[in-house]
């Protein structure tokens, strides 16, 4: 009788809950959403990873601005001081500086299997373009991230970071006086880069995240064309498993795993803070930019001075821009003028490009 | 009816993926309320603190003194006379100054007024001033903890 009434209670809440927010429609649309099964499926949990580990850096993000100080006098104490005396400390801030890394190491792969998984043909090309952007604010939060502690490091790899945008004729010096917030780096681009950082990159992120996964839930997650090939021959439905709670559990399992190998690092390898910045200390040996940024700064590295007439560094600048632009635009040229997919020449891209950007950041990273 | 084999196993489980998520979450939940409490800052202990020339005052005037991160009330009574006081009013921490005219020490929060020897003469503080002691050495005015 008593676990009757309990049943009974539980079922009057739930209908009370039911009518003000709406709960039937969602657990309706939920369980409707599928996801398809195949040989490749594992390859759709990297963009729920990488909006796990983004949970992460808002989370310790906030925790780290409780004690974090923006200015140069502040900055590197306020950091050692959150290493030193500040309960856990250290392992928050080697959790924020690890899953920074991982986040972005995700969503190279979400981005890799999306275009080996053909994920961004019509009617999703929107989705890839979200999720370009996505990746550009990731790459500009680390970026900023990068010099918030006011290290030797990271001052003179944004030292070198703003200066790269010079070399262009016309917009180059001011975009670099933009980014500095003055002509050299000081205050000014600590205090520019940390409102950046946790002011309008994460505002720019939650607008395009949103996008991103209302795309994804309107045209829903995409099948890849050998899979509808093969049922279409035998004429069944691809196979496809319920988002809730099937594809959901597989999700934080993955999580799980994740957070694993983020507390093992962080705690085994804790992110070292080094020597505080001084603007009038000579660069010390082995500058370089974080990993994500190591392909493009080694290919600059290779460039002579000049190049017919042309400074070098432009010319670098100008290929970069031209293959950036062909792949933001991949969705555009993947299709024929008959509507048909070039598979062979966008795996051969993704192939290239991977290889381009593995090869160039691991000589970057020992050269 | 009989009963599913397989359903005690399967509570078993359940139970254990339960508890090991709440576990788990408590262990991220943990560190976090750790790492909000402030960590104590250690102060400089400070006994004593020069705080200017007998000249910088005039007689029936006051000035707030810095003494290690506490601020001080210094008022010069009269020519010979000194006198340093806690200058945080004892009711909600507000700093208090000196009113030459009145010959008083008034905090202007809660209209709180004390006496030149900190007791409490009119307003809501609960407690006196807490009194340091003033000496004069080779010309500057030295306070110190009393």
């Amino acid at each position: 009788m008593q676990a009757g009434t309990g049943h009974d209670r539980w079922k009057t809440l739930t209908a009370w809950l039911d009518e003000r927010l709406a709960l039937d429609s969602i657990r309706e649309y939920v369980t409707h959403k599928k996801v398809p099964v195949h040989s490749g499926t594992i390859w759709y949990t990297f963009g729920g990873i990488t909006l796990f580990l983004f949970g992460i850096q808002v989370i310790t993000g906030i925790l780290l601005l409780v004690y974090y100080r923006p200015t140069p006098q502040d900055a590197f104490e306020s950091v050692q001081f959150i290493m030193t005396r500040v309960s856990f400390g250290w392992l928050i801030r080697s959790i924020h500086s690890w899953s920074a890394n991982l986040m972005i190491l995700s969503a190279f792969i979400h981005m890799f299997s999306v275009v080996f998984l053909h994920a961004y043909r019509r009617p999703r090309e929107f989705v890839w373009f979200s999720g370009i952007a996505l990746l550009g604010i990731s790459l500009a939060f680390g970026f900023s991230g990068y010099l918030l502690p006011w290290n030797t490091i990271s001052f003179f790899a944004t030292k070198v970071g703003t200066e790269i945008p010079a070399t262009i004729p016309w917009l180059g010096p001011v975009l670099t006086r933009y980014l500095r917030g003055g002509s050299s780096v000081g205050g000014a681009t600590l205090t520019r880069f940390f409102g950046f950082h946790v002011a309008l990159l994460p505002g720019l992120m939650t607008l395009f995240l949103l996008l991103h996964l209302a795309l994804i839930q309107k045209f829903a997650i995409s099948t890849p064309p050998w899979v509808e090939e093969q049922s279409r021959l035998r004429n069944t439905k691809a196979p496809e498993i319920p988002f809730f709670p099937d594809f959901l559990l597989r999700e934080l399992m993955a999580w799980y795993g994740v957070l694993a190998v983020l507390g093992v690092l962080a705690a085994l390898f804790p992110w070292a803070l080094g020597v505080k910045a001084n603007a009038f200390a000579p660069a010390p040996a082995g500058i370089r930019p974080e990993w994500y940024f190591l392909a493009p700064f080694y290919t600059l590295k290779l460039i002579p001075g000049h190049v017919l007439h042309l400074e070098g560094e432009f010319v670098g600048l100008v290929g970069f821009g031209v293959l950036a632009l062909a792949w933001i635009f991949l969705p555009l040229w993947a299709v024929n003028r008959s509507g048909s997919l070039r598979k062979k020449l966008v795996v051969g891209a993704g192939v290239t490009l991977l290889a381009y950007l593995s090869t160039f950041s691991l000589l970057g990273y020992w050269r | 009816m009989t009963q599913d084999p397989a359903e005690p196993r399967r509570t078993l489980i359940g139970w254990l993926l339960g508890s090991g998520f709440v576990i788990s979450l408590g262990s991220f939940i943990y560190p976090v309320i750790r790492f909000l409490n402030p960590p104590p800052v250690s102060e400089a202990a400070v006994n004593e603190v020069v705080a200017g020339k007998v000249e910088d005052l005039s007689p029936n005037s006051g000035k707030i003194v810095r003494f290690g991160d506490n601020p001080v009330l210094l008022i010069r009574v009269s020519q010979t006379e000194w006198r340093a006081l806690s200058a945080v009013c004892t009711h909600l921490s507000c700093i208090v100054q000196y009113q030459p005219e009145q010959t008083r020490i008034w905090c202007a929060c809660h209209n709180g007024v004390y006496n030149l020897q900190g007791q409490v003469v009119a307003g809501p503080p609960p407690r006196p001033l807490k009194l340091y002691a003033v000496h004069i050495r080779e010309n500057e005015v030295v306070i110190t903890q009393t």
